[in-house]
């Protein structure tokens, strides 16, 4: 890219900006790069820049890469939530796909600055993840590269599961309760430990009469941060590992909450922005392409781009013009269609963004459905409910599409082994996977694993010791 | 507002877990060359260069959802209505193919493309010719002529005319100013000249035998042909020129072409001396063990005529007296691949009998699983050889 076309690009990202800014828009400062596509692959496999190295993360950039080279899609631009933000476009991309781009991220930053679920994200997390990946390279130095990616290989399997619900804490009641008996759970051992501290049995005592506690005291949904602070194997350094890795986690689950709405909002902004720009005939028809190309239906599967524009469209549109009910019933005033969806884009994340304005009419214009497998080989379209779509929709992004387990017991059988159990509402897991990431558990808890769960109506333990499967 | 531009040109980490993704394949591939030695679609590839194979142990686990037992929603283009089938199992449809990354646990059922040459490569790394060194120092020589060099004086029929045109040109440039041809000086004149070039080549011949008597089915050919195919393979990586003679038997032995030693129909019984004889003829006619390293190897199911054993063992032993190295397979029922003939079946009696042992290598396969083992056998390292 020349000088000269650096210049009409900043010209243009400033006149965007204001018209932004004019609209309501509030997002941080951003640094705008223009990166040659293998970095903007590399970023975007690697969600964040200069963060840790590992064999999963080159797979993902392997495959964006062919994509690309075979050019079957295209990575525009990525957007990195952190104050001031970064926005790295595509190198290539013309003056009017950047228009676009830009505006698109601006966006983008608007919503990581405002939607509370963002109010808690780390937003110097470039420099943290940068510091992680030094920290693992250490690692790798000291104890060796393989032994660190065996590590991470097994932490990465359960990555997914910390607690989402980033303002439901039970914080330091929890964590004081734990500080007082700092010792470990109740072991087979103990009475001969207890030989040694007399002092300590009188309390030990009084605990057993009030009933046996329970470890946790409440199951657990927290996976990483369970086994982070309480297995019984790890060293100082695979704590840290893990530490870091729910670190990033923490950072990224607003983004997964947000995905549809995200995507929406920026695509929403778009269009307008670049609506109210100056734009030639040809212009505007470059850019009607790939705002087409961007926001259409993708067969099969959900667009969020295109469901959560056309929400954000429907609800403007229901807040402009009520209907007599809706001003009789909620006292709805006309034309305040704008400054519902900046309330929306504040206060909802995709679950309640799905519940409470997918409509029936949308339902119907987007056509959505539900579809399964019949009789184990095609997949049919089996419901049209608007209703039953919806619960669909909610239930699948429930723990972004993961399912939930939690740590039932920290101790089983009295042997610190660990005990997972599913919290099944209907939908069964994929056994082989299950079975090969409680190896991977195994290898972090060092102790025997065991999850419970429901297969065919009927409650199945999968349980592993290093060795063996066995199930009952 | 600023547009940021940096050298990127340094920034390698993406190729680099790209390559460590690349080993792990490669790892997860070494650890399965059992199955993947005997895959279809590499004995049958026919000159392709990659083909595809899975590779499970490359996913990511995850506890997941069993993608098939759930239900989904989709969008469709309008008017899309129930009862609608969108697709089938297996062609593509089902997980993976969901909305973007991260969406969804997606199935990652590893495909790999590999080149078949880089498999070979992991095969061959723990193999070696036994009694290699011997033969190749009385490797043959053969006299080649090679045209190296090119000189200003030669004979008329070595003149090089592309040369001496560009000469002829090159002087016109500079004596007229124009690239041009002009008139032939004898210093534009060029002749090739040639070297005459020794080069040693180091011979190979496999006299792959087969039995294709009544009892050789499908499946035993099968293993036959996936053994051939990397034995051939792998000698071509180790010697210059590798012939392959193909001769067939039930009781008596043919000389026949590769097509039709693979598809050949069988009938008959089994005399086995009658394919060692035949062997043996053809080395004394063609094959001087001076100049070749010679690598017979015979399959059959083992279920010699039982007068013709003594027979059988003296030919193999005088076999063995020409050869480097002499292999047997025998190849089991795949159904009954428990079941394994002790006694009355050729391979035990040539560990029974056979004078040189030494050079003598037998295998039983039941499975295609057994074919990387049965490879290994032949050309495993053996310490230190005599």
């Amino acid at each position: 890219m020349s000088d000269a076309e650096i210049k009409i690009l900043e010209k243009a990202i400033e006149e965007i900006w204001e018209k932004a800014c004019e609209l309501g828009l509030d997002p941080f400062p951003i640094h705008f790069e223009i990166v040659p596509a293998t970095v903007i692959y590399e970023i975007g496999s690697y969600a964040l820049p200069g963060r840790y190295s590992h064999w999963s993360f080159g797979k993902a950039y392997h495959k964006m890469k062919l994509m690309y080279d075979l050019g079957l899609s295209k990575l525009y631009e990525v957007v990195i939530n952190t104050n001031p933000a970064y926005a790295f476009l595509l190198e290539g991309n013309s003056l009017i796909q950047n228009k676009m781009i830009i505006a698109h991220v601006i966006a983008h930053v608007d919503f990581f600055k405002n939607n509370v679920y963002f109010s808690k994200t780390n937003r110097r997390m470039v420099d943290e993840a940068v510091t992680h990946a030094e920290r693992i390279r250490e690692y790798e130095f000291k104890y060796g590269r393989k032994t660190v990616e065996e590590f991470l290989d097994a932490v990465l399997s359960i990555q997914e599961h910390i607690n989402p619900d980033l303002f439901i804490r039970e914080d330091h009641a929890e964590e004081t309760e734990r500080q007082k008996p700092s010792a470990p759970p109740p072991g087979k051992y103990d009475d001969l430990f207890a030989l040694d501290a007399p002092k300590r049995e009188a309390p030990a005592k009084a605990e057993e009469e009030t009933g046996p506690r329970r470890f946790p005291p409440k199951p657990e949904k927290d996976l990483v941060g369970f086994i982070m602070k309480h297995s019984p194997v790890l060293e100082p350094w695979q704590r840290d590992i893990m530490a870091m890795i729910h670190e990033e986690m923490e950072y990224f689950v607003p983004q997964l909450q947000t995905k549809i709405m995200n995507e929406g909002w920026a695509s929403y902004w778009h269009t307008r922005i670049l609506r109210e720009l100056d734009l030639t005939d040809e212009e505007f028809v470059e850019f009607a392409t790939l705002h087409a190309n961007v926001v259409s239906p993708r067969k099969g599967s959900l667009n969020p781009y295109y469901v959560g524009f056309k929400i954000f469209e429907d609800i403007e549109r229901r807040w402009d013009n009520p209907t007599p009910e809706e001003i009789e019933m909620f006292g709805r005033q006309p034309g305040r269609g704008r400054e519902k969806i900046f309330e929306v884009r504040q206060l909802e994340n995709d679950i309640s963004f799905i519940r409470n304005y997918l409509t029936p009419q949308l339902v119907e214009e987007l056509d959505l459905y539900i579809f399964e497998l019949r009789d184990e080989e095609e997949w049919v379209i089996t419901d049209k409910t608007w209703e039953r779509v919806r619960d669909q929709m909610v239930a699948d992004m429930t723990n972004f599409g993961f399912p939930v387990i939690e740590v039932l017991d920290g101790d089983y059988n009295g042997n610190r082994e660990l005990y997972l159990r599913h919290r099944y509402e209907g939908i069964e897991l994929d056994l082989e996977y299950a079975k090969k990431t409680l190896e991977y558990v195994y290898k972090l808890w060092g102790r025997d694993v065991h999850l419970e769960t429901v297969v065919d109506g009927e409650t199945l333990v999968l349980h592993y010791d290093g060795e063996d499967h066995w199930e009952d | 507002m600023l547009v940021h531009r940096h050298d990127w040109s340094l920034q390698r980490k993406g190729y680099l877990d790209q390559e460590r993704h690349k080993e792990r394949v490669r790892e997860a591939i070494r650890k399965n060359l059992g199955s993947i030695v005997a895959n279809e679609s590499i004995i049958l590839s026919d000159g392709k260069k990659t083909i595809r194979i899975p590779i499970r142990s490359l996913e990511e686990y995850k506890f997941r959802y069993d993608y098939r037992k759930k239900k989904h929603v989709g969008q469709g283009a309008g008017g899309s209505r129930v009862g609608e089938v969108i697709g089938r199992e297996g062609e593509g449809m089902g997980p993976g193919r969901g909305p973007g990354a991260g969406d969804q646990p997606g199935v990652d059922y590893y495909e790999a493309e590999v080149e078949i040459d880089e498999i070979a490569k992991l095969i061959f790394e723990d193999l070696e010719l036994p009694y290699l060194e011997e033969k190749s120092k009385q490797a043959v020589h053969s006299r080649q002529l090679r045209f190296g060099e090119v000189r200003k004086t030669g004979i008329l029929p070595h003149l090089d005319k592309r040369r001496t045109l560009l000469e002829n040109m090159k002087r016109m440039a500079k004596e007229t100013g124009r690239a041009q041809i002009g008139p032939l000086r004898k210093e534009d004149l060029r002749f090739k000249s040639w070297d005459e070039e020794v080069r040693y080549e180091s011979n190979a011949v496999v006299i792959a035998m087969m039995d294709v008597s009544g009892s050789m089915g499908e499946f035993k050919k099968y293993i036959a042909r996936s053994f051939y195919f990397w034995m051939v393979r792998f000698l071509r990586t180790k010697y210059d020129n590798v012939k392959v003679v193909f001769i067939t038997h039930h009781t008596e032995a043919k000389e026949v072409t590769e097509e039709q030693f693979f598809t050949q129909g069988e009938s008959g019984g089994t005399v086995v001396s009658s394919a060692y004889r035949l062997a043996l003829e053809i080395i004394r006619q063609r094959f001087d063990p001076k100049d070749w390293n010679i690598y017979p190897f015979h399959f059959s199911d083992g279920d010699n005529y039982y007068s013709d054993n003594d027979e059988a063992v003296r030919l193999a032993d005088e076999l063995i007296a020409t050869c480097n190295l002499f292999g047997y397979g025998e190849i089991g029922e795949e159904e009954y691949a428990g079941y394994r003939r002790t006694s009355g079946a050729l391979l035990s009696i040539f560990n029974e009998r056979l004078k040189n042992k030494d050079r003598f290598v037998g295998v039983r396969i039941d499975r295609k699983e057994d074919v990387y083992p049965a490879l290994k056998a032949f050309f495993g390292r053996r310490g230190e050889h005599v």
